[in-house]
């Protein structure tokens, strides 16, 4: 893995990914509604959205798996249209479902995967054994997939994906399913290829994942890319710092913080109050309303998300 | 319809040869033990009931009338099922496919690949049959090698017809349709086990329009070492049926794949 930057031909320049007007439709239904974007080398993108945002689809047309409906779409300064093999030659795919081939073994997994990207059988069994070091599963490489719990088929798959040395790491949804502890392993082996300069395009539905993971992301919305920014910048333009969260507040509490000009969210037997500097406020309320139920929070990209997403639920 | 085609297929083709050798001991025995029953059944069990055959200007014996019968049908079977069944498991079931994709492979060299492979699979089982029926020394060889290669082509002709199925169905009960409409009367009515004279008019015309009675007639007649009529007819209908069936299974596959 130290030899990983020499191999890349780096132009630091331009963007990585730059997409213009990119549009996705499944016959009547517009999945991708003409969004623009560019994601610098070397950072962590995330897309981050409800389910049936378009996240998924915009990857899958970056990835050449799903042919663009219209709009430029650039990869490495390359037309996806029409050098799809080129660039897919030089990423590495995390699909969200698990895509290991339960015929063949771990190391074998390895090995096939890599000729199908022409890497000699040799070359592709020395680069297995590093990852798999990398990845700690070196004791597994002679097993079943079947025999693999969740957090190790996740490991082996993203492991599998850097099996041609990508410049670009595309994950879509990495740690959907798995235990605390597996999720952390897999953040922690992230930020280590992100330090040896590799790009990473990520998709979650898991806020505390993006806010540790990504330098910047957009959060999509049936299709439309509502907000970009850094998590920070996201959560001090949408929500200011603090959330104020009161327990059924009840009416005199109520006509109390039409009052105030502060943004305030109404949910029946929640209020959420957000403020820029919630310290004043929050004492405020404790020495007024002494029996509410009532907490001081630092907000989160999770907050930002639910204000801008809504709390509807998605099917 | 756009087709885009480079010799990488064979990495598709490779990967299926890889998992079919970890288990070939397995995988050899239906080609041997098959024909070997069929043999034993009807060429042993059946021949006191019934005589020799016309085939041609001679007589044959019951047993070798039917012994490159099943040969064509072990050449239909395996490629059908493989890319039915086989294929259908893998795009569907396993997403090898999907893994494929994000490769410098494409929709279109995992399809060949597929076909390629459910052919290749044909030609190992007729080689191993040809092996078996030798011993019963009902095969004349050397004209009997070329079986061979028309295994392949055959191959690619069920195979196909298979992929496009696979692009097909919804889900993989519905294959016991094809199975039960296309392959099984082919099974029974293709001259297989009876010559087709023995039909009506009408259904003879009929099991000429199915792929696989010139299938029998071009591996029976290489069988007994003439090369007769048949044999160009039927290579003539397996290739002109092949260049047909493979596009549309082509294009089926391609609407099910790239989304």
């Amino acid at each position: 893995m130290d030899t990983y930057l020499e191999k890349l031909n780096v132009n630091n320049y331009e963007p990585l990914i730059t997409a213009a007007k990119l549009k996705k439709s499944f016959g009547n239904f517009i999945a991708v509604k003409e969004i623009s974007f560019a994601v610098e080398r070397g950072l962590c993108f995330g897309i981050l959205g409800p389910n049936g945002a378009g996240k998924t689809s915009t990857i899958k047309m970056i990835y050449g798996a799903s042919p663009v409906t219209a709009g430029d779409l650039f990869v490495f300064g390359l037309d996806v249209k029409t050098q799809a093999r080129v660039i897919k030659s030089r990423i590495g795919v995390c699909q969200q479902e698990n895509t290991l081939d339960p015929d063949l073994n771990v190391i074998q997994n390895f090995e096939v995967f890599a000729s199908y990207f022409n890497i000699d059988k040799k070359t592709a069994r020395a680069r297995a054994l590093e990852l798999l070091r990398f990845f700690a599963l070196e004791q597994r490489r002679n097993e079943q997939i079947s025999q693999l719990s969740g957090g190790m088929v996740r490991r082996l798959i993203i492991a599998r994906a850097l099996i041609n040395k990508p410049e670009l790491l595309i994950l879509d949804e990495p740690t959907t399913g798995l235990d605390p502890q597996s999720r952390h392993q897999v953040w922690e082996k992230l930020d280590t290829l992100k330090a040896q300069g590799i790009t990473i395009l990520l998709t979650t539905h898991y806020m505390d994942e993006a806010a540790r993971l990504c330098d910047e992301l957009v959060i999509m919305d049936n299709g439309n890319i509502l907000v970009q920014g850094s998590p920070q910048s996201l959560i001090s333009d949408y929500t200011g710092r603090h959330i104020i969260e009161v327990t059924e507040p009840g009416k005199e509490f109520l006509t109390y913080m039409e009052g105030k000009d502060v943004r305030q969210e109404d949910l029946g037997h929640r209020l959420i109050i957000y403020a820029a500097d919630g310290h004043e406020l929050y004492r405020d309320i404790c020495n007024r309303f002494e029996n509410k139920d009532c907490v001081l929070r630092s907000a989160t990209l999770e907050d930002v998300f639910l204000k801008l997403t809504g709390r509807e639920l998605r099917e | 319809m756009k087709v885009d085609i480079s010799w990488r297929f064979i990495r598709v083709w490779q990967r299926n040869l890889t998992v079919y050798r970890a288990s070939w001991k397995i995988n050899f025995l239906p080609p041997f033990l098959e024909p070997l029953f069929y043999l034993i059944a009807f060429g042993v069990g059946f021949s006191g009931l019934i005589g020799p055959i016309n085939y041609e200007t001679r007589q044959v014996s019951y047993i070798s009338f039917i012994a490159p019968a099943l040969v064509a049908i072990n050449i239909m079977n395996n490629a059908f099922f493989e890319n039915t069944y086989g294929s259908f498991v893998r795009m569907y079931y396993q997403k090898t496919f999907e893994a494929m994709m994000s490769t410098p492979l494409n929709a279109d060299e995992i399809i060949i690949g597929e076909i390629v492979w459910g052919a290749t699979k044909s030609l190992i089982g007729t080689a191993i049959m040809l092996v078996v029926i030798s011993f019963f020394g009902l095969v004349s060889y050397p004209a009997a090698l070329l079986i061979l290669p028309v295994a392949f082509l055959g191959g690619i002709a069920f195979g196909a017809v298979g992929m496009y199925f696979t692009g097909l169905v919804k889900t993989i009960d519905l294959f016991n349709l094809p199975v039960f409409l296309f392959v099984t009367p082919m099974f029974l009515f293709s001259g297989t086990f009876f010559p087709l004279s023995g039909l009506p008019v009408w259904a003879q015309q009929v099991a000429l329009a199915l792929p696989l009675t010139h299938l029998v007639n071009v591996v029976r007649a290489l069988n007994y070492g003439t090369f007769n009529g048949d044999v160009v007819a039927g290579l003539s209908y397996l290739t002109v049926f092949s260049l047909i069936i493979l596009p549309l299974a082509l294009f089926k596959m391609q609407r099910r794949l790239i989304k």
